[in-house]
Parts: C-alpha cells; structure tokens; sequence
C-alpha cells in the first residue's frame, strides 16, 4: 500500500514537474535544445518508474506507530525553531537547548540529556570556534 | 617512470607538518566512524565536508582529510562486526560471519589484528592500482566528447542501484529526483530561472552540500529518533581483546586469500554500481567457494573468512576512486560525497584534473599510501582505545551529529534558509529510507545534474539540432550498451544476490557504500 501511495505521489510530482517546466520562460536567445528537454526528459523518467513502483510495489515497510511519528514530528519542529532562533539566541544558548532537547528524547535521564546539550554545545564552541577560527552565530552575549 | 616522477612529487605535498596532521585526523575520525554504529564513511564524511570548507583548507588538504576519513572507516567497521556481531558500517557486514565466532573462541585479538592486516593489504594494493589504472582511463576519457560524457553520466546512474539493488524503479526513481532537485536555478545558458517559484534564495540552486549533509547525516538523527535506540549495543557485553598480533602461521594461511581478495575488490570498486559492501560480499563468497570447498570451517571462526571481506572492502575503497578521479564519475555513496567536496572547490575532476591539477591528484595519492601506514599502526597496538569508543551510547552520539551538522552547514552561508533546506532534506531522507529509496542516486543527481545537461546540450548545439549526434560514435554507442545492460542485470539477479547480501540488513542499506 505504503509503494502505491508513493508512486502515485510520484507520478503527480512529475506531473507537476513537467507542467513547471513547460512554464520556463524562453529567452530570445536560447540553444538548439533550450531550457525545457532536460527537465522534461527528467519528468518522464520520474513518471514511469513512479508508475512502476506503483504498479509493482514492494512489501510493506515497517512504520512506526503514531506516538513514534509526533516524536519525529516534534524534532523537527525543535529544529527549524532552532534553525530560526539560531541567529537572534547565539549559538551556545540555541545549541545547548536543541541538543539537550534531542538526547532527552533518545532516551536520556533529564540531568544527563541537559549535561550532553551543555557539553555539545560548549564543546562545539571551544573546538570550532576557539580553536578553529570559524564564525558562529552571535547572540545578545556574543557568543 | 614519468608515474614515479608523479608519485615522488605528490609525497612532496604531501609531506608538510599540515597535511601529515590531517591525514592523521582524518585516519583517527574515520576509524571512530566506522566502529560506530549509525555512522558510516558515507555520512562521516559528510558531515566534516561543509566543515573542511568553511575552515578554508585548500583542495589538497581538504580531500586528504576526507580520503583519509574514508580509508579510516573501511578499518573501523570491523571493531564493532568482531566483537559485538553488529556491523559498524555496512561494508563490515561480511566480517561478522567469521569475526564473530572467533572473538567467541577467545581470538578477539587475532581477529581483530589479523582484519587489520588485511585492511591494509587491500587497501595498499588498491592504492597502486588506483596509480596504474586510473591514467590509463584518463587516456580513454581524453577522447570523449559531450555526446559521449551525456552518454557516461546515463551509465553512472543506470548502473548506480547496483547489481544488489532489486528495484530498479526506485533507484531510477532517485536518479531522476536527483536531477531535478539539479535543475533548480537559473539556467547557465540561457538565464532563465528555473523552478524557483519566485525565490531569490533558489536562484543559485540548491546547494548539494546542504542536500548531502540533511539526506545522510539528519536523516540518520530521525531513524535513531524513530527506534528510540539510545543506548549503546556494547553496554554490559564483556570485551575482551586478549593479545594483539596474530601467530605468524596464521598470517601466513591468509596471505593468499589477502592477496586474492584485494584484487578482486579492487576491480568490485573500479565497475560502476558496486562499491566497498559488493566488494567484501564477492571477496567473501568467492574465498568459501575456493578454500573451504565443504563448508566446513567458514561462518564457524575461519582467520580467513575475517581476511578476505576485509581486504576486499579496503580494496573496493581504493577501486572506487578510480572512476571518480578519472572521469569525474563516481561508482559509489562515498565516492560521491568525495565529488562533491571537489565541487565545492571549483575544481572539475575527470581526465583535465591529471593534467592541471596533477598536484591535487599525486598528493592525494601519497596521503593515501601515508594514511595506510597510520591506520594500520592505529588499528592494531591502538585498537583498546578505539573498542571503549564503542560504549559511547547513541543518546550522546546523534545530537552531537546533529549539531556538527547545522555548523556545518551553517558556518558555510550564515542562513537560516540553507538549515531550514537541510532539515527537509533530512526528513525526506528518513521517509525515503523507509521507503527502501537509495538516496545515493538523489546526491549524484544533483552533483552531476547540471553538467550532465550542459553535454547534452552541447553535444545537440554542435550538431545544429539532431538529437541522433548522441548514439552517433562507436564509443557513445558502447557506453549506451554497458549502461543498459548494467540497468538489466540487477532485474535478473538482483534479488539473489540482495538476499544472500542482506540476511542481516538493517535500514543502512539506502546509504551503502
């Protein structure tokens, strides 16, 4: 079932694919081939193996059950927040945050999971940035 | 001679106190990488490309770094095959037939000492090979032109699944995901801005640094997520090493199957779409055919079932870097991160790198013979320090991949944008890992996929317009053979050889080498 949904949602991205392809604009100066082949040479390719896989799908994969999936889904969310937030907080404070968070919910204790995001962090920080040289996102606090 | 001109100039690049020291890092990393499991040469060497990058190291130094890091994981893998029976990356799949039993035997230490020998071997051969066969392919690939490279890339993705792959649609299906992720952007020929949907962020293209780095290294942070597999596999297990050098009579008894094996993963890692796993599978199933004709002694603690997958996985490395090297083409996942970081460079491999960057190609060279040495004195007096690595749990392990990844990734641009991109890539990568989707087709793609139209269109403009300039030439036209008779292969054997491959496959299989 999990392949049929899969090829179907395929063959609709190609779809989608060659309809955004034929909408590129030509420019008035354009090679024997242009912009649009190549991608509509891709579209069919991605059409018919997504059609294959449809048609021929493979046993079913083993998904996760529901609470597995909101805590992918929670991740994430945790780090687009982090990759927002990243910039205004500095690294240290957002990094720290976000590794604890993730080792928290591998399955550390609490006091561990806040100890590895402070190690990661801190570490991080000292190796890339003290003794590396390399430029990390600024907080309030410089750091 | 003019090789051995070469060679001596490339050990005069490679011999600076800068390079000999990320040879060494690169080595320490990569054995650390390789022993643990859920990070493989693949993905380490993902994760520390966007690094190498921003911390500006120069093309010679950056691929030491990440060659040796891939040669280092080859070695590490077995660590955690002999002593836990759970491989460390998927090439050291093969060694936990006969590594295991004799760790259970009470020959941990020959075993692991031995493995380590035969690591060395192939990948010491492997690297002479790879000085003796890639300029004779450089020779070849002088000759080609667009139609023929168009015709070279088709055989690249057509033969990448593998002859262990067993949907081919899949893999056919990542390639072409692959080449229209590349597709987005403005078009270098004609300037018009391509699937950008008004973006101003996507008129660059999507970095395939940033693809690379969220499709291996996040998508594995989402997969230990999904199993909740925090805690380390070698928690309460007694890991006894015991003594560290093998009995001269057993190096002996697996000198020819050492031998043997190295050529034959060599050539596994030279033939597109086979790479370090197919390489240790062929090396092990052609050595029990060959020495243990009843079946005896192997999967029961043969030394010589832990010699050969391992030399054959270390040759395979070394195999592999000939096509990539060469043509620009790389036959494998790691191979093809390795691409990209002399993408990232501005450097375009293929037959033009032997000729005017022969600096970067000969110090690679010696590095690797460097990194061999390094690796081989890491692996067996100092192979203690690397089984305690194997408790660190992944609860610690995968947010640390995680965040290295966003520095990385981070430290290149200073976008949020690019980590936002990355984090899709990351969780499309764990959906299309699920979905047994091979991702190493998705990062060619995108590498290759620009210059791959640019040939076509090339080849056509020349041609004023007749799209039959692309099966016009003997050599267009071999190409075009291989490449279908690679696509049908896999159709015919693929499941066999996927089934006897993966009696003890997990979800790395996507991301093998």
């Amino acid at each position: 079932m999990s392949d049929r949904i899969f090829g179907l949602f395929g063959i609709l991205l190609a779809i989608g694919f060659a309809l955004s392809a034929l909408a590129i604009e030509e420019s008035f100066l354009s090679d024997a081939v242009g912009p649009k082949a190549f991608p509509l040479i891709i579209a069919a390719v991605l059409g018919l193996s997504s059609a294959v896989i449809a048609l021929r799908p493979d046993p079913e994969p083993h998904w996760p059950a529901l609470a597995r999936l909101a805590e992918l889904a929670a991740a994430a969310v945790v780090m687009i927040l982090y990759a927002q937030f990243l910039p205004e907080a500095g690294f240290v404070a957002a990094t720290a945050v976000a590794a604890g968070y993730l080792a928290w919910r591998l399955g550390s204790k609490p006091l561990e999971a806040v100890l590895t995001g402070i190690g990661t962090s801190v570490g991080i920080y000292a190796i890339f940035h003290l003794v590396l040289g390399l430029s990390l996102a600024r907080g309030p606090w410089g750091f | 001679m003019e090789t051995f001109a070469n060679l001596a100039d490339g050990f005069a690049i490679a011999l600076t106190w800068q390079n000999l020291g990320l040879a060494l890092l690169g080595c320490f990393l990569g054995t650390v990488m390789g022993a643990l499991p859920g990070l493989g040469p693949s993905n380490g060497v993902a994760i520390l490309i966007p690094l190498a990058f921003t911390l500006g190291l120069g093309a010679t130094p950056s691929l030491i770094l990440l060659t040796s890091v891939y040669y280092g994981a080859m070695y590490g893998g077995r660590i955690s095959s002999i002593l836990l029976n759970i491989p460390g990356d998927e090439p050291a799949m093969m060694t936990c037939l006969d590594g295991h039993p004799m760790a259970q035997k009470g020959l941990a230490g020959e075993a692991l000492s031995l493995s380590g020998i035969a690591s060395f071997i192939g990948a010491f051969l492997a690297t002479w090979g790879l000085i003796l066969l890639a300029p004779q392919l450089v020779k070849i690939a002088l000759l080609f032109g667009p139609a023929e490279y168009f015709a070279l890339f088709a055989l690249a993705f057509m033969t990448l699944g593998g002859v262990s792959s067993t949907n081919q649609a899949k893999s056919a299906f990542a390639a072409a995901l692959g080449l229209g992720l590349a597709m987005v952007g403005v078009d270098s020929q004609t300037g018009v801005p391509r699937f950008t949907f008004g973006e101003v962020h996507l008129y660059d293209g999507l970095d395939f640094l940033v693809a690379i780095v969220g499709l291996f290294a996040l998508s594995e942070v989402f997969i230990f997520l999904e199993t909740r597999h925090g805690g380390s596999d070698a928690q309460g297990r007694k890991m006894e090493i015991g003594r560290l050098y093998p009995p001269m009579s057993m190096v002996k008894q697996c000198m020819p199957t050492m031998l043997r094996t190295s050529f034959l993963g060599f050539l596994a890692g030279v033939l597109p779409g086979a790479g370090a796993s197919l390489g240790s599978f062929i090396s092990y199933s052609m050595e029990k055919r060959l020495v243990d004709k009843e079946g005896k002694t192997f999967g029961k603690g043969d030394p010589r079932g832990v010699a050969a997958p391992e030399a054959g996985n270390n040759a395979a490395a070394g195999g592999a870097l000939v096509p990539m090297l060469a043509l620009g083409v790389p036959g494998s996942g790691t191979t093809a991160v390795l691409l990209a970081v002399l993408l990232a460079l501005n450097i375009t491999p293929g037959p033009l790198l032997f000729t005017q960057n022969p600096d970067v190609v000969w110090g690679l060279i010696a590095a690797l013979f460097i990194a061999n040495f390094m690796l081989l004195a890491m692996n067996i007096p100092m192979v203690g320090l690397f089984t305690r690595l194997l408790l660190i749990p992944p609860r610690i392990l995968m947010p640390i991949v995680a965040m290295v990844s966003f520095v990385g990734i981070y430290g290149i641009s200073g976008s949020s944008f690019d980590l936002m991109v990355m984090i899709g890539f990351g969780i499309m990568g764990w959906g299309l890992r699920k979905m047994d989707v091979p991702l190493v087709p998705i990062i060619l793609g995108t590498l290759l996929g620009n210059s791959m139209e640019n040939n076509l269109r090339r080849a056509i403009t020349i041609d004023n317009g007749n799209w039959g300039t692309l099966i016009d030439s003997p050599l267009s036209l071999t190409l075009w053979a291989v490449a279908i008779i690679g696509f049908i292969l896999p159709l015919v054997f693929g499941r066999r050889v996927k089934a006897q491959m993966h009696e003890r496959r997990d979800e790395e299989g996507s991301i093998s080498d």
